[in-house]
């Protein structure tokens, strides 16, 4: 998606902003539940189906059909309420939301409005050793809507030559988790969201109720940002910017916000109150439609559903059997892992823990899972823009590699290269291995000819280690592991040096 | 009788059990008298004869393998357009709906497919069941059989005139605030709306879903009962339907026929009768009444105080939900599609428009506009809000009456049929013949009407109702079944529209005996 036409807007500094101004958030997740079939009908809910297969008279909206609650969204519902600490309403109703969009079947969404089933919750998020508590306003329940394709140049809704629907989507269960605005993170604000969005995610994966796939849209952030004088005076005008899909996003957006907002609000301009859209590729908001007090969605209660009455006793059951808490299971893990603070806090921010924890449950030694993960993937997550989770290798990858390594087959350098075949698709660790021929040479006859060159080839150096400077092996280890093309196990080469010259 | 077309469901389904006739002869007689009347009727949006005639010889085949699914296995019926019918069109009486064809059935349809009732074909009603008189069917009118000139109640006018008009013995219509019980009551016929959740939603195209059900339209009570027992029960496809058996229906109604009313206490709804009641109406009415103290039951008044405002309530409640049910009719998925003229390149919101702008009528696009309204930021607690207390307040009142009545009893429509054209201009006066069916929809009740006589003043059907707790639908089918068989009995020969019926001579003059009785 491209930006046409949009000058981009002067921006503050960051720190300048940070020292001018003080931000306030609030945080809207959708997650969309992995239930087998859809919130009001029997249609499955798997992801990339041919464009409207999973479709049925109710999700289509056609004339006369009905909704009927999915019984198990409702569980997942008010699972996630508890583990947000939430009350759970003891009896709730749907409502309509009603407006027009051709995405919409009936043109109305199913959605609840002033009777949340989850209310009143809190969690806690951790940002460089600081815990930061996050009130939740409401957790509740709606559908999904159908996915507009725009086809035209353009690829947007304006220009576009003709708009294709695909309803296969529409009346998948969602959960809309809505946070109470979050004052005094001051210049944090980026982290503490970006944060408290990888904590929603670590949680609902705990909870399994959600893939929890922001690139598949299985989560997806929406930002509200303002920004005031001081903590001491009144809220400023919020701007909501959608299409925050990806941790990373979500530090930029927050970031970026900021810096429109405190540029304009510095040149005496007014933060107009409307939706934004976040661009991935250029890092910026655009304008969407202003929301204004005529935007009326004209709610009242779903006539075709009775009210939703929870079962006391059924609440504490699922209470009960809610999995071990995020903070708590990290506080574990450290403590299992022999991590230190830092270590610990970099898995987390990486967005790494579950992968880590997957890597050491595959086999792999702690401190070799996180280094992987932390090093290498980070960065290559980082060069192609994307989610560390979305790279296309497995924690059961990064363990077999790392117990090739540790069998000697490859080394460290050589490791690297086996990552790049897994990720170009070219199989497992071990196809790689084998169809690029990265195997560590450990022909000793080969290994000892090329030391033998290598000693010729460089008699100052192998004097000095004659002479005990043990440490010049390093000059000589380099070459030879050049002439092998970095295919001989480094420590059999030191050996094999120091043998020959002792 | 010797015309199968003249004979009840009841007679039918026994003539069919006896070898008598066969389903395939019934349904042939009844579209032949459709093709006969219809054209003066026009009581049908669509026939649907090649299917009806398939299903007949199904049936036939069934009953000769001595398979029949049910009592009424062969009986044909005719199916208000407001309902679902996979492969059939349904229009709901609207051009927006035009050419489009269902790919699923309501569950009503369903049961009556399984129960082997073969389908005559979809009856006319007003637009997305909006009126009282059929005539806002995007269609035309259906007029009615007792005097072509005029209307036939409405939504349903097309269900009840097609049974008054012998063209059918058995229709479905539905009841959003008497939209079967006063076409029932000016054409001559019984009509039933059960309680609310007593009859699956699933498939009817929603006008007011906390206010619509689904119900019988028939000549006699007991048809009523055979084909309330077809349609009704539980569906798990409609959240609202009740998961409870409703006593046996039939045996009600065979029980009232008995004629014994003693230790039953009939309730006359005081805010329902009386002023602004047509003289011939009330009293055809107070003769009913009079008939069913003969029977033995015991008679007492009844104050539903906040009767008065049940219009209103509805005529908020109603558009607010129709308004937003409507929505969906956008030209962007089936039904119309309407590009606007001297646009180029259209986009989707206008295409919408010009879509809705062409195909909704006038009365739909009031109360569409009402409705909106009502639901807006900053109005809905003054209107939607309180018209949702009000109707608290009626389903306290009968509460309360049914606690010194069993069942409740009213004149159904406050007149008789009028004029086509008549109150085309008025919808106000229009609304106003919905006045003593509408309590019953706000508060979930079943209600019956069944035929009274005819007015002294114009000679007309009159309709007298009869309302009963949630749940207690068979309290209706006794009582009605009573009254029916005591009218029978003064009449000697149940009303016929003198209309469309060759050799028949205009209806006894039914309303000369007894007139000095009061109640």
């Amino acid at each position: 998606m491209t930006t046409q036409g949009a000058t981009a807007p002067a921006l503050m500094s960051y720190d300048e902003a940070m020292a001018t101004f003080d931000p306030v958030m609030g945080l809207e997740v959708h997650v969309e539940l992995n239930t087998v079939t859809k919130m009001f009908c029997g249609c499955p809910t798997e992801f990339g189906a041919d464009p409207n297969t999973q479709v049925c008279p109710t999700c289509l909206g056609l004339p006369g059909a009905m909704p009927v609650v999915n019984g198990k969204a409702v569980e997942s519902a008010i699972r996630i309420g508890l583990a947000l600490n939430c009350s759970i309403a003891p009896w709730c109703r749907f409502a309509r939301k009603n407006y027009f969009y051709p995405d919409m079947p009936k043109n109305f969404q199913t959605s609840q409005y002033d009777e949340p089933i989850a209310f009143d919750g809190w969690t806690e998020v951790d940002v460089d050793g600081e815990t930061y508590r996050v009130e939740i306003e409401r957790a509740h329940m709606e559908e999904d809507t159908g996915k507009s394709l725009h086809v035209g140049t353009s690829g947007r809704i304006h220009g576009a030559d003709y708009s294709l629907v695909d309803y296969n989507r529409a009346g998948i269960p969602l959960i809309e988790i809505v946070t109470k605005p979050i004052t005094g993170t001051g210049d944090k604000a980026p982290l503490v969201a970006k944060a408290y969005v990888a904590h929603l995610r670590e949680m609902l994966l705990g909870l399994g109720v959600s893939d929890v796939r922001m690139e598949q849209g299985s989560l997806r952030c929406d930002v509200n940002l303002s920004l005031r004088d001081s903590p001491e005076s009144p809220l400023g005008t919020r701007t909501e910017t959608k299409n925050v899909n990806s941790l990373r996003s979500v530090e930029r957006a927050v970031r970026y916000e900021v810096g429109r907002q405190a540029a304009r609000l510095a040149d005496g301009a007014s933060i107009v109150q409307e939706t934004r859209h976040w661009h991935e590729d250029t890092g910026i908001t655009t304008s969407g439609r202003e929301k204004s007090d005529a935007e009326d969605y004209r709610y009242f209660p779903e006539p075709d559903l009775v009210p939703i009455a929870p079962d006391a006793a059924w609440i504490e059951e699922l209470r009960a059997a809610l999995p071990e808490p995020p903070r708590e299971r990290r506080a574990r893990l450290q403590e299992e892992w022999g991590f230190s603070d830092l270590e610990m806090r970099d898995t987390v921010g990486a967005g790494a823990l579950g992968l880590v924890e997957e890597t050491i449950a595959a086999g792999a030694p702690p401190a070799a899972a996180r280094k992987w993960w932390l090093s290498e993937m980070a960065r290559r997550a980082n060069e192609q823009g994307v989610d560390i989770a979305a790279l296309a290798v497995t924690p059961a990858d990064v363990a077999r590699v790392q117990a090739l390594v540790d069998e000697g087959k490859i080394n460290d350098k050589l490791a690297r290269q086996v990552f790049d075949g897994v990720l170009a698709g070219e199989g497992t660790p071990d196809d790689v291995v084998a169809s690029r021929g990265l195997a560590v040479v450990s022909d000793e006859g080969a290994l000892s000819e090329a030391v033998d060159r290598a000693i010729a080839a460089n008699p100052d150096v192998a004097q000095k280690i004659r002479d005990g400077k043990v440490a010049a092996a390093g000059a000589l280890i380099g070459a030879v592991m050049k002439e092998m093309r970095g295919q001989a196990d480094a420590g059999r080469v030191r050996e094999l040096i120091l043998a020959k010259l002792s | 009788m010797s015309d199968l077309t003249r004979r009840t469901a009841a007679d039918l389904a026994d003539a069919l059990a006896g070898g008598e006739t066969s389903s395939v002869e019934l349904t042939v007689a009844h579209l032949e008298r459709i093709d006969a009347v219809d054209g003066d009727v026009h009581a049908f949006l669509h026939v649907d004869r090649e299917g009806a005639l398939a299903q007949a010889r199904a049936s036939d085949e069934r009953r000769a393998a001595g398979n029949p699914v049910g009592r009424l296995d062969g009986v044909p019926v005719a199916v208000k357009d407001v309902l679902a019918t996979k492969g059939l069109p349904t229009t709901c009486g609207s051009r927006i709906l035009e050419g489009w064809v269902p790919p699923y059935d309501a569950t009503v349809v369903t049961r009556l497919r399984e129960a082997g009732l073969p389908i005559l074909g979809k009856t006319n009603m007003d637009e997305f069941a909006m009126g009282s008189s059929t005539e806002h069917s995007a269609y035309g009118p259906t007029h009615n059989p007792w005097d072509l000139d005029r209307i036939p109640g409405g939504s349903g006018g097309g269900s009840a005139a097609a049974v008054a008009a012998f063209e059918a013995p058995l229709a479905v219509g539905t009841d959003t605030g008497g939209s079967i019980r006063q076409p029932g009551a000016v054409t001559g016929t019984v009509g039933v709306k059960p309680t609310y959740g007593g009859v699956s939603r699933y498939g009817l195209v929603a006008l007011a879903n906390s206010l619509d059900q689904a119900g019988p339209v028939t000549r006699t009570i007991l048809d009523s009962a055979l084909l309330h027992e077809v349609i009704g029960g539980h569906d798990p496809l409609d959240s609202t339907s009740i998961d409870q058996p409703l006593p046996s229906l039939v045996d009600a109604a065979r029980a009232g026929a008995s004629g014994d009313m003693k230790g039953v206490r009939v309730g006359v709804v005081k805010e329902l009768t009386g002023e602004g009641y047509q003289p011939g109406v009330q009293a055809r009415f107070d003769e009913s009444v009079q008939l069913l103290v003969d029977a033995g039951a015991e008679v007492v008044e009844v104050s539903c105080p906040h009767f008065v405002h049940a219009l209103a309530a509805y005529y908020l409640i109603l558009p607010s939900e129709a308004s937003s049910n409507l929505a969906k009719f956008d030209a962007m998925r089936y039904g119309l599609r309407v590009v606007p003229e001297g646009v180029d390149n259209p986009n989707a919101e206008e295409v919408m428009r010009a879509t809705r702008d062409a195909g909704f009528g006038d009365e739909v696009k009031r109360r569409i506009i009402l409705g909106t309204y009502a639901l807006s930021s900053g109005y809905y607690d003054a209107y939607y809000g309180q018209a949702q207390k009000v109707r608290t307040l009626i389903s306290r009142d009968f509460a309360a009456a049914f606690e010194s009545a069993d069942v409740l009893v009213s004149p159904t429509a406050p007149t008789t049929a009028f004029k086509l054209g008549e109150k085309l201009d008025d919808p106000v006066a229009m609304y106003l013949n919905d006045i003593a069916t509408i309590p019953a929809n706000l508060a979930g009740v079943p209600g019956l009407s069944l035929p009274s006589g005819l007015a002294d003043e114009d000679g007309l059907p009159t309709g007298f109702q009869i309302l009963a707790p949630a749940m207690a639908d068979d309290r209706l089918y006794r009582v009605g079944a009573t009254l029916e068989a005591a009218l029978l009995d003064r009449w000697g020969t149940p009303l016929v529209p003198p209309e469309l019926v060759e050799g028949v001579d205009r209806a006894p003059d039914l309303a000369s005996a007894d007139k000095e009785t009061v109640r």
